[in-house]
């Protein structure tokens, strides 16, 4: 007997805050990628909770695609956050107010 | 503190009809996850956050391997733990932004205690719909079985090329996209744009270039008077121009300097 999908999931929500937790109040845009990252993963461990639960491949299949759409999502934001440091050096999010109105 | 977190969660876990042995890989490795994304939040250096995120992500693919799932776990430790978190350490190097920040200063008042706030009570009304109702709708394998006796990297595999073929092949879409738009985004600027107009518009504050047509005699002033509002915010592909114009500034200015303590000297001649 293997542990319930309870604790998993339990594990889960508590990464998933921790991640959204960090977004929210760091300041520093890597760190707050790192965050994201954290929160996909908590989406990650609740997808393959679920694939052995219900006994179906379609969970892992899902974490697949998460995996790639995360490491695009990386290449894209750090190159967005390389494009601005060009511009502006030491830059927190705070400062990136050149859109508002 | 990790250990004594372990010990409780042994304890909890273990009250359940788990083997022992699950049971303390569990607590393990849920005790090395949760350690590390609190580490990723509160570390000062972006440097140590990205080696807390590799803990927090080897942390997760133990427990991928504790649900039969070795082909993600290995997935997880080669892109996550070599790629996605190496490409952050490079780009923290790349830019020198490894220094520590303070964050006992709270710039916008009152934001922390409200995002705990926020997080506490989402974490404790998610934990408290987990406990009080049934999760699961009860349909089973709907996309392939997960069990048999075929292997978890053939069942993947099958899946992916044919249930899943259109959304595969979208992700290489995806990815060539990615990679087009990271070179894009990282390309330096042309050459033929102007330097010092791409600079000052960041900052409203900074004084523009002086009218040109104030001091018709001297354009080597305008220059000179401009460049210190660049050279802030210039970056490395623009100094070698700010530099040279930087230069001849410097050489007109001592040309006119030189120029009157010359004529002098032939007048006395």
């Amino acid at each position: 007997m293997t542990i319930s999908a309870g604790w998993y999931l339990g594990l889960s929500v508590v990464l998933f805050s921790i991640g959204a937790l960090g977004v929210m109040i760091r300041r520093n845009v890597l760190v707050m990628f790192m965050c994201v990252e954290l929160m996909l993963n908590a989406a990650n461990l609740t997808f393959v909770t679920f694939a052995r639960e219900l006994h179906d491949i379609g969970g892992q299949v899902l974490v697949f695609f998460v995996l790639v759409v995360a490491a695009a999502e990386v290449v894209v934001g750090l190159g967005l956050v390389v494009a601005i440091f060009r511009r502006r050096a030491n830059a927190t999010a705070d400062d990136l107010h050149l859109m508002k109105g | 503190m990790v250990a004594a977190f372990g010990a409780v969660l042994v304890a909890a876990v273990g009250s359940g009809h788990a083997s022992a042995v699950d049971v303390g890989v569990f607590a393990v490795a849920a005790a090395i996850i949760i350690a590390g994304a609190v580490g990723v939040v509160v570390a000062r250096n972006p440097v140590h956050s990205a080696l807390m995120l590799v803990m927090t992500l080897f942390g997760v693919a133990v427990l991928f391997v504790l649900q039969r799932d070795p082909f993600l776990a290995a997935v997880q430790v080669i892109v996550y733990a070599g790629a996605i978190v190496v490409l952050f350490l490079f780009v923290i190097m790349f830019l020198g932004v490894d220094r520590e920040e303070n964050i006992a200063i709270e710039p916008l008042r009152g934001q922390r205690p409200l995002a705990i706030g926020l997080v506490v009570l989402s974490t404790t009304g998610l934990l408290l719909l987990g406990e009080v109702s049934r999760w699961t709708t009860g349909a089973q394998h709907v996309a392939g079985i997960d069990a048999g006796k075929q292997s978890n990297v053939y069942l993947l595999g099958r899946s992916v090329y044919t249930t899943y073929l259109f959304p595969f092949e979208a992700t290489a879409a995806l990815l060539v996209i990615a990679v087009v738009g990271a070179v894009v985004l990282a390309r330096r600027p042309p050459a033929s744009s102007n330097p010092v107009d791409d600079r000052t518009d960041a900052d409203a504050v900074s004084p523009g270039p002086l009218p040109s047509g104030e001091e018709p005699s001297a354009p080597a002033a305008t220059t000179g008077a401009a460049t210190p509002t660049a050279d802030t915010h210039a970056d490395t592909d623009t100094d070698t121009d700010t530099d040279t114009a930087n230069a001849a500034a410097d050489a007109d200015a001592d040309a006119a300097i030189a120029d009157p303590v010359g004529s002098p000297e032939e007048a006395r001649s």
